[in-house]
């Protein structure tokens, strides 16, 4: 298994996507991850799930512009490039 | 020991001794501050040695400077290399900041001694706390137990020239292969990092660990890994495994007694910590025990 730095940064723009494809609405309210189920305790007990909750949502906010761009940029070059 | 040690040893003359017979301005003694200019970034010393060694530059050469326009070119190479570095400086530290990196990379020869001595031999250190001075943890000089990233960084360079020449010796080198010698162990280490990153911040662990701290501590099992390929081609198969069995129990000790101080709170803040004390312990372990399996994994191959 020998990896290359070219195949982490596809690994990781997969994953990222994958990440940012998650519908609010249509899928992550009904299996109860949804923003509005979020905020729970005050304490400091999160749990996984909010974390988990968290991430998603954050990971969702702050890439979906860059990743236009960037996925842009990998069908041109993969295009070009095969 | 005189085989793995050899590489460490002799870089740090190299970069100790310097060109002694050049410019005697540029280069004082480094032992307690460094202000070499060649070094880079990262050195030792916390002062601004830059300016203040070009300015300096100038008594060294003194027939340079009776013609004018040599003189005023000098001035205005060395200004537009100031501008330069200032605005290299300035790039680099909106990514990660320089100061921190500074901190891994203060040690010194009796601190890397000790180190490498603790690596494969842990069992007999007996206090493992980190020591702070007024908040702020000591750099590596001053404390063995403190993370740094010179150990890691030079067995990491060392591993991938080992392994050029162990597949040389079984004549399957060549120059590709040594740049994906590289890149695999440098992907193993960023996912190695990420995956610790992504517990600790699911089970809230609140640790005082940061970023460099786990490269540190995920790059220390490359000392093992020169080790154990050392020993598996010069005792052969044999040897290999007897190495890498020894190199894996003195490594998990190593993991488990560090990390165990900054994950596993010692005192009774419980309260404060936010996550059960079985994920700590459990975080602990899963790092300890995945060290082995990377050995074995990115060795294997280098050993038949």
């Amino acid at each position: 298994m020998a990896f290359t730095l070219y195949s982490l940064i596809q690994a990781a723009i997969l994953c990222v996507n994958a990440v940012a494809v998650l519908h609010e609405e249509r899928f992550l309210s009904k299996i109860g991850w949804g923003v509005d189920q979020g905020v729970g305790g005050f304490g400091d007990e999160p749990g996984i799930k909010t974390q988990m909750m968290n991430l998603i949502r954050s990971v969702r906010t702050v890439m979906r512009v860059p990743l236009i761009g960037v996925n842009s940029i990998c069908i041109v070059l993969l295009l070009l490039f095969g | 020991m005189d085989l793995p040690h050899h590489g460490y040893r002799s870089t740090k003359q190299r970069s100790r001794g310097g060109p002694p017979s050049s410019d005697s301005v540029l280069f004082d003694d480094t032992s307690s501050t460094a202000p070499m200019n060649s070094q880079g970034y990262y050195t030792p010393g916390y002062s601004m040695g830059g300016p203040s060694a070009d300015m300096q530059g100038g008594p060294g050469g003194n027939n340079l400077f009776t013609d004018p326009m040599a003189n005023a070119a000098m001035m205005y190479g060395s200004s537009l290399a100031n501008q330069g570095k200032d605005m290299v400086n300035k790039e680099i530290s909106r990514f990660m900041s320089v100061n921190k990196l500074k901190y891994f990379f203060a040690v010194d020869t009796k601190y890397v001694m000790k180190k490498l001595m603790i690596l494969m031999f842990p069992y007999t250190h007996q206090d493992w706390e980190v020591r702070y001075h007024r908040d702020s943890p000591l750099t590596p000089r001053q404390d063995v137990n403190a993370p740094d990233l010179y150990i890691p960084t030079m067995a990491f360079i060392t591993y991938i020239l080992l392994a050029g020449m162990a597949l040389g010796i079984q004549k399957r080198f060549s120059p590709e292969v040594l740049g994906l010698c590289a890149s695999t162990a440098l992907v193993w280490i960023i996912i190695e990092v990420l995956v610790m990153l992504l517990s600790l911040y699911l089970l809230t662990v609140h640790s005082d660990l940061s970023t460099f701290d786990l490269v540190a501590y995920s790059g220390y099992k490359y000392v093992g890994m020169i080790f154990t390929v050392l020993c598996g081609l010069l005792f052969g198969s044999d040897g290999y495994y007897v190495a890498l069995a020894w190199s894996s129990c003195a490594l998990m000790f190593f993991i488990v007694r560090s990390l165990k101080m900054k994950i596993i709170p010692s005192t009774d803040s419980m309260g404060t910590g936010g996550a059960k004390p079985q994920f700590r312990l459990y975080i602990t372990v899963a790092t300890a025990v995945f060290q082995p399996i990377i050995i074995y994994w990115l060795t294997s191959h280098l050993v038949r």
